[in-house]
C-alpha cells in the first residue's frame, strides 16, 4: 500500500470516481488539498463566493446526471456553502461538498475559522463524514459518492481536518465500497405492480403525474411509452419539466400554484392517478386542489418516506421509476381497450381550448416576458439548456418556454433559491460545453450572485443571462398586489446597476434591448460570443405572472383594497 | 388512519459510531416530536447499537418518523415494538428520605412488595433499585413519595418483542404494505 497524505488520497479517490471538475475557493484549512491539486489532472473552477461554487456543482450535476463536487475552506467557507447544499438537498441533486476543517486537536476550542459544519449540515445532507486518519479518506470519499448518487440522490459533505490532509498513511483506494449497508428496494413487488396495472386499465379518467424523480431515474422514455400505451394525459411538477416533450398531444401541462388551470382541474377530476417520482409538494398541489375522495392513487417513488407523507396512496410502488414504469408497461401492453379514455381526453382538450391565459396590456417601453420566452425558445436549439432564477422569471419560463428533453430545464424548485440560476448555468455549461446555456433571471435574483461574472470570464464559460429588468422583486410585488391591496413594502430596487456597464466592468458582454427585434439580434450575438453575455430587457414592474391560483386560505387573510 | 396520539415504541439498530445518536435525535426533532424516552446499548456485535425510543404521536406521524430514520445511512433496522405483545422494562434508582426507624421499616416493606432492592443505605436515606414496566415504577413512586424522594434516575424503556420472533421478522415500518 502506497504511503501518501490525506490530501493526495482525496484527490486520487476523486480521480478514481472520474471527477472532471471541482468548483471551489481555497482558504487556510484546505490549503494542503489545494497544493496537491497542482499535481492533479482535475480541473478547478475558481468561484467568487462559496455559495456560487455549490450552485455550480449542482448545475453541473443536474445538466450531466453525474455527481457535482464543490470545495471550500473551514468556517465561513463552509457556512457559505450551506444555501447551495440545501438547494441541492431539496431537489435531490447529487453533490459531494468537501470542506477544510481546523486540526483535530483544535476542534471544539473555538479556533480561528472553526464552524461545526457537521452539525450545521446534518439536516440538509443525506450524510456527512469527518475522517480522523488519512487511511480513512478513500473509503469515506467512495462512500460519499455512493450515497450521493444512490436514489434518492442528494448532497453529502466531507469535513476534512487539516492534520488529516497533511498526515501520511498507508492508503489503499478501493475499487468500490460496500458502505453504506442499507439498500432500498430496486423494484416494487410484482403483485403490487399487477394490481396497479389493473387499476390503470379500468380507469376512465386516468392521469399520470410526473415529478423530478422521472428525470433523476432517467425514465423519460419509459414514461412516454406508458403514457402513449394508456392514452392517459400527463401533468407535471416544475421539477419534471423536460421529462416529456411539451408538444406531445397527451401533455397537459404544469400543475400547481402557477399551473395550467386545465391541468389542475384534471387532477381534481381524475378517477385514477399514477404519480411517479412526485412528492405532492404544497406548491404543486395547493390546499384547494383536492383529489376525488374515491380516487385510486398509485404512488411510485424510490423514497419510502414519500409514501403517505402528503397524500395517502391506494397502492404504493416503492422502487426505481424506470423499472417500475417498465413493469407497469409490460402488464398493460396490448390490453388497453381502444378509445376507453377518449371522452376524458376530449373533455380536457375542451378545457384547454377554453383556457385563456391573460397576457395583460402591452406597456410602452417594456417587453412582455411571455413573448420573450417564445423568442428564446425559437432562438435556442432544442437541446439548449434553460436555467432560471426564482420568482416571476422562473414561472414565466416554466409556463411559456416549452422544453423537450430531460436535463434541459434547471430550476431551484424545492428551496426556491434566488441567485441559483447564474452559477448553476455556469456549472451546466461546464458539463455541456457544446450546448448553449441561458439563465432567465430577474434583476433581484441576478444581483444575488452577479459577481460570478468574474468566474465566467476568467474560466471562459460563456453563458447567456437574460435579465427581465423590472427593478422590483417581482413575485413579492405581485403577491403584495394580490394579497396586500398593493401596499408595497421593500420590493422596489430603485436604480439597479446599469447591467450593460456592470457586465463590461467584469470583461463580459452587456447588451440592452428595447424591442423584440433588438432582442433577437442580441441573443444571436450572445450565442456566438466566447464570453458571458448579459442581455438587459426592460420589463414593467406592474407585470403579473398568470395563471396564478392563490390558495383560498391565503386570499381569506388578504388585505382588501380601500373602497 | 391517523388516529389519536399515544406513546409509541420502536427499536432501531444502528452503527455504533460517534454522532449517530445526534443524527437520530436530530431527525426526530425535525419532525417536531418530543422524545419521551430513549435507551441505547451495544449489541453482541460491538459495531452495532440498539436504541429503544418512545415518542408520542399518532400512528401515521410515527410511521413517517420511522421511515425517515430508516433512511439515515447509519441505520440498519427500524421496527415497531407493539406494546401488547412485548416485554417492556425500565429501571429506576430512587433515593428516599428515611430519617427514622419507622420510615426505614416501611420503605423496606414496600420495596419487598414491589420486588425492589435496597442498594444503598445512608443515615438519612435509602436508595431503592426497582425494575419493571413503567406503570409499576410509577406506582412505587406514588407510595414512597410521602417519605420524600430526594433524587431519582429512570432509564427509560427498553423492550423486546415476546415469543421466538425478533425485530428482524417485523414489518419495517408497520405501514408499508403492498397491494
Amino acid at each position: 500500500m502506497p504511503r501518501m497524505s490525506g490530501a493526495r488520497a482525496l484527490l486520487k479517490t476523486l480521480q478514481s470516481e472520474k471527477v472532471e471538475v471541482i468548483f471551489g475557493i481555497p482558504g487556510g484549512a484546505i490549503m494542503p488539498v489545494y497544493d496537491e491539486l497542482l499535481n492533479s489532472p482535475i480541473r478547478h473552477v475558481l468561484a467568487r463566493h462559496e455559495q456560487a461554487a455549490a450552485h455550480m456543482a449542482d448545475g453541473y450535476a443536474r445538466a450531466s446526471g453525474r455527481v457535482g463536487v464543490c470545495m471550500a475552506t473551514s468556517g465561513p467557507g463552509a457556512t457559505n456553502l450551506v444555501t447551495g447544499i440545501a438547494t441541492a438537498y431539496m431537489d435531490s441533486s447529487p453533490l459531494v461538498a468537501v470542506t477544510g476543517q481546523i486540526p483535530t486537536s483544535m476542534i471544539g476550542r473555538d479556533a480561528f475559522q472553526e464552524a461545526d459544519i457537521i452539525g450545521i449540515t446534518a439536516s440538509i445532507t443525506k450524510h456527512n463524514f469527518q475522517p480522523k486518519k488519512p487511511e480513512e479518506v478513500p473509503p469515506m470519499v467512495k462512500a460519499a459518492f455512493r450515497i450521493a448518487e444512490t436514489p434518492r440522490k442528494g448532497p453529502v459533505l466531507i469535513d476534512f481536518p487539516r492534520d488529516v490532509q497533511v498526515g501520511e498513511g498507508d492508503v489503499k483506494i478501493p475499487e468500490r465500497t460496500d458502505y453504506p449497508r442499507w439498500h432500498f428496494p430496486d423494484r416494487p413487488p410484482e403483485a403490487a405492480v399487477k394490481e396497479a396495472a389493473e387499476l390503470l386499465l379500468q380507469a376512465e379518467k386516468p392521469l399520470i403525474l410526473a415529478g423530478g424523480g422521472v428525470i433523476a431515474a432517467e425514465a423519460s422514455a419509459e414514461l412516454r411509452s406508458l403514457v402513449e400505451e394508456l392514452r392517459a394525459p400527463l401533468a407535471i411538477a416544475l421539477m419534471a419539466k423536460g421529462c416529456f416533450p411539451e408538444d406531445h398531444p397527451l401533455y397537459l401541462g404544469l400543475l400547481g400554484m402557477h399551473g395550467m388551470p386545465y391541468a389542475n382541474q384534471a387532477l381534481t377530476e381524475a378517477d385514477t392517478i399514477l404519480a411517479v417520482g412526485f412528492r405532492f409538494s404544497d406548491r404543486t398541489i395547493t390546499p384547494d386542489m383536492s383529489l376525488r375522495k374515491d380516487v385510486k392513487l398509485i404512488h411510485a417513488d424510490i423514497d419510502v418516506a414519500e409514501i403517505d407523507k402528503n397524500v395517502q396512496a391506494t397502492i404504493p410502488l416503492i422502487g426505481d421509476a424506470k423499472k417500475t414504469l417498465r413493469a407497469l408497461l409490460s402488464h398493460v401492453k396490448g390490453r388497453v381497450k381502444p378509445r376507453k379514455t377518449e371522452e376524458w381526453l376530449k373533455h380536457l382538450e375542451k378545457l384547454r381550448r377554453r383556457a385563456r391565459l391573460p397576457l395583460g396590456p402591452e406597456r410602452k417601453g417594456y417587453l412582455k416576458p411571455p413573448k420573450l420566452m417564445k423568442e428564446i425558445r425559437e432562438l435556442m436549439p432544442k437541446r439548449g439548456i434553460i436555467v432560471t432564477e426564482v420568482g416571476q422569471n422562473q414561472m414565466w419560463a416554466a409556463l411559456y418556454l416549452p422544453v423537450y428533453h430531460p436535463r434541459t430545464f434547471l430550476s431551484s424548485g424545492g428551496l426556491g433559491t434566488m441567485g441559483f440560476g447564474f452559477p448553476a448555468a455556469l456549472g451546466a455549461k461546464v458539463a455541456q460545453p457544446d450546448v448553449p446555456v441561458v439563465d432567465i433571471a430577474g434583476d433581484g435574483s441576478f444581483l444575488m450572485n452577479e459577481r460570478e461574472l468574474a468566474t465566467s470570464v476568467k474560466e471562459k464559460i460563456p453563458v447567456i443571462v437574460v435579465i427581465l429588468d423590472n427593478r422590483v422583486l417581482g413575485m413579492v410585488a405581485q403577491w403584495q398586489r394580490h394579497l396586500y391591496a398593493g401596499r408595497y413594502s421593500q420590493v422596489h430596487l430603485g436604480l439597479t446597476p446599469d447591467f450593460v456597464r456592470l457586465a463590461e466592468a467584469y470583461g463580459a458582454q452587456g447588451l440592452r434591448v428595447e424591442s423584440y427585434q433588438e432582442f433577437r439580434k442580441a441573443f444571436k450575438e450572445a450565442l456566438k460570443s466566447d464570453v458571458a453575455t448579459v442581455i438587459d430587457v426592460p420589463v414593467s414592474p406592474e407585470e403579473n405572472v398568470y395563471p396564478i391560483n392563490l390558495p383560498k386560505s391565503l386570499v381569506k387573510t388578504a388585505i382588501q383594497p380601500p373602497t | 388512519m391517523s388516529g389519536e396520539a399515544k406513546d409509541q415504541i420502536f427499536a432501531l439498530i444502528v452503527e455504533n459510531k460517534p454522532g449517530v445518536l445526534f443524527r437520530v435525535t436530530n431527525m426526530i426533532r425535525r419532525r417536531g416530536f418530543n422524545i419521551e424516552s430513549i435507551t441505547v446499548g451495544t449489541l453482541a456485535d460491538p459495531s452495532l447499537s440498539r436504541m429503544t425510543i418512545v415518542i408520542r404521536g399518532d400512528e401515521r406521524e410515527v410511521s413517517q418518523v420511522m421511515k425517515n430514520l430508516y433512511k439515515l445511512v447509519e441505520t440498519v433496522r427500524v421496527a415497531r415494538i407493539p406494546e401488547e405483545s412485548s416485554v417492556l422494562r425500565e429501571l429506576a434508582l430512587i433515593k428516599v428520605k428515611a430519617s427514622n426507624p419507622q420510615a426505614r421499616a416501611d420503605i423496606l416493606n414496600y420495596a419487598q412488595i414491589f420486588r425492589a432492592r435496597i442498594v444503598d443505605v445512608a443515615e438519612d436515606a435509602l436508595t431503592v433499585e426497582i425494575t419493571g414496566e413503567s406503570r409499576k415504577i410509577d406506582a412505587f413512586l406514588n407510595i414512597v413519595k410521602g417519605f420524600g424522594v430526594k433524587e431519582m434516575a429512570r432509564t427509560g424503556i427498553t423492550a423486546l418483542v415476546r415469543g421466538g420472533k425478533t425485530i428482524e421478522d417485523e414489518d419495517k415500518f408497520g405501514v408499508v404494505r403492498h397491494g
